[in-house]
């Protein structure tokens, strides 16, 4: 849950690969708005404000992995899984660029490149990996558990694969070792993905027992279990 | 540090009175002729730091402050720390280590340009309060809806923030500690309830807004001022002087 290939800074891309992604990623960001507002109207606003600020509330829980690492988490399939994929990419593209811009996180011209990997790759690829998991696995609380870690896993890696790609085309030539770096990248992003995909389990299953109508993959139904557990809030 | 507020460093100095809008295309402007100029022109990096080093010392922004917050590089320093091992390419030898010429530039290129790239940012988030950057970004055309969306975001992050701040105390004052990944329940769950307690508020907010005749669209009720030109000559004169250089140093080695 380090964010190594994320938040990335000057010039790791170079000019025209990070041009084209600032393109691609603010055409996708248009649509999430459109696609947005038609779901909720004058409610998009407050509603996305708070869903982000909740996104940034989840990426300051730092979480103790081992001895001394500690991370926090991303977020994607978290957005995605609860407020559905098109305002998930907002409110990851909020944070992305609030980080840019107040907290020198991550540079200005590589804003494209970080919404591209971790607000639109991550967002929507773990919606689709949780909408197919959903339909074989058994719509308890088990098995959306088990949907929500695999989603949260394919999306870690997922997002460190969109940065590979635009390594690939845009990043420096490192020769026959790219292929070793690629490796290397994916499986450390397999580990953190097991650590997001825990604590995203966990918080999406305990969303769904108590107000199963917040939760937009589960689309309005319930999850299928006997007697009702509700979570009682603790002060 | 509150997250209401960002990086801000309250002052009254010419760097603080320039428009937000100025400061924005300063800093996309000399963030992009930093990484333009190429990697051998060793010097043309040290002009760059000295320019901001300067800005920073008429902003009244101390270099202790500066120096812990580009902290958050550091994982890319990593990366260029390895460049030298992982890159193919003709090797020389320093000490015990044999490193590759090439990954050697290509470090120190990651290295300079991204510390570069972070102190202009920190630059224009120590002298800029949060509304005056949103003022700023409205002012240069960026979608109202993402603009509005993340002033929300900001209005009411530091009270999910303080949320699981105050529940990571009630655990730990009921001695649980997890240290390992399947001990995560508990922040899992607790994570889920901030969720639930998020979007209640946002209904809670929209209501308390529909009743106060909200119909989708905030009346702008301060609209930001437009720049003066003297305003853009002086803060488009260190990215002016960046790209300068950036151009001498691509055309004439």
């Amino acid at each position: 849950m380090s964010d190594l290939a994320l938040h990335i800074p000057t010039d790791v891309i170079d000019g025209p690969v990070s041009l084209a992604f600032a393109l691609i990623a603010a055409l996708a960001v248009g649509v999430c708005v459109v696609a947005a507002r038609r779901g909720l109207d004058d409610r998009l606003v407050p509603l996305a404000g708070l869903a982000t600020a909740f996104v940034f509330a989840a990426q300051m829980l730092n979480f103790p992995v081992a001895a001394g690492v500690s991370g926090h988490l991303l977020g994607g399939a978290l957005a995605a899984a609860l407020l559905g994929p098109w305002l998930g990419v907002l409110c990851v593209t909020v944070v992305i660029a609030i980080q840019a811009l107040l907290f020198a996180d991550g540079a200005v011209t590589a804003l494209g490149l970080n919404v591209f990997n971790m607000a639109l790759v991550a967002t929507f690829v773990s919606y689709g990996v949780l909408v197919l998991t959903l339909k074989v696995l058994p719509r308890t609380r088990w098995g959306l558990g088990a949907a929500a870690f695999a989603a949260a896993v394919v999306s870690v890696v997922a997002a460190s694969a969109g940065f590979l790609l635009q390594f690939w085309l845009g990043g420096e030539e490192v020769g026959q070792s790219f292929g070793a770096m690629a490796a290397a990248i994916l499986g450390t992003h397999v580990l953190i993905g097991v650590g997001e995909g825990v604590i995203t389990a966990g918080a999406i299953t305990a969303v769904a027992l108590a107000r199963p109508d917040l939760v937009h993959a589960l689309r309005g139904t319930p999850l299928a279990q006997g007697p009702a557990r509700t979570i009682k809030e603790t002060a | 540090m509150s997250l209401a507020d960002g990086l801000y460093r309250p002052g009254d100095t010419p760097v603080h009175r320039l428009r937000p809008q100025v400061k924005i295309v300063a800093l996309v402007a000399f963030t992009c002729a930093v990484a333009a100029t190429p990697r051998e022109a060793v010097w043309a990096f040290g002009v760059y730091a000295l320019l901001l080093a300067g800005l920073f010392a008429l902003a009244r922004v101390p270099a202790p402050w500066v120096l812990t917050r580009s902290l958050v590089e550091s994982p890319f320093l990593l990366l260029a720390l390895a460049f030298p091992f992982m890159v193919a390419g003709p090797e020389i030898r320093i000490g015990a280590l044999t490193a590759s010429t090439t990954g050697l530039w290509a470090g120190w290129n990651l290295l300079a340009k991204a510390t570069l790239g972070v102190w202009a940012a920190l630059l224009l988030s120590a002298t800029t309060p949060v509304a005056g950057v949103l003022a700023g970004l409205s002012r240069l055309r960026c979608p109202e809806i993402l603009l509005q969306i993340t002033a929300f975001a900001v209005r009411y992050a530091h009270l999910t923030v303080a949320e699981v701040t105050q529940m990571r105390l009630a655990r730990l004052a009921r001695c649980d500690d997890p240290r390992l990944l399947w001990q995560a329940g508990a922040l899992a769950r607790s994570l889920g309830v901030v969720f639930i307690r998020s979007f209640e508020r946002g209904e809670r907010v929209w209501q308390a807004m529909a009743a106060r005749g909200y119909t989708g669209r905030l009346p702008l009720e301060v609209g930001p001022a437009p720049a003066p030109a003297l305003q853009w000559t002086a803060a488009l004169a260190a990215p002016a002087l960046a790209a300068a250089i950036a151009l001498w140093t691509t055309v004439a080695p």
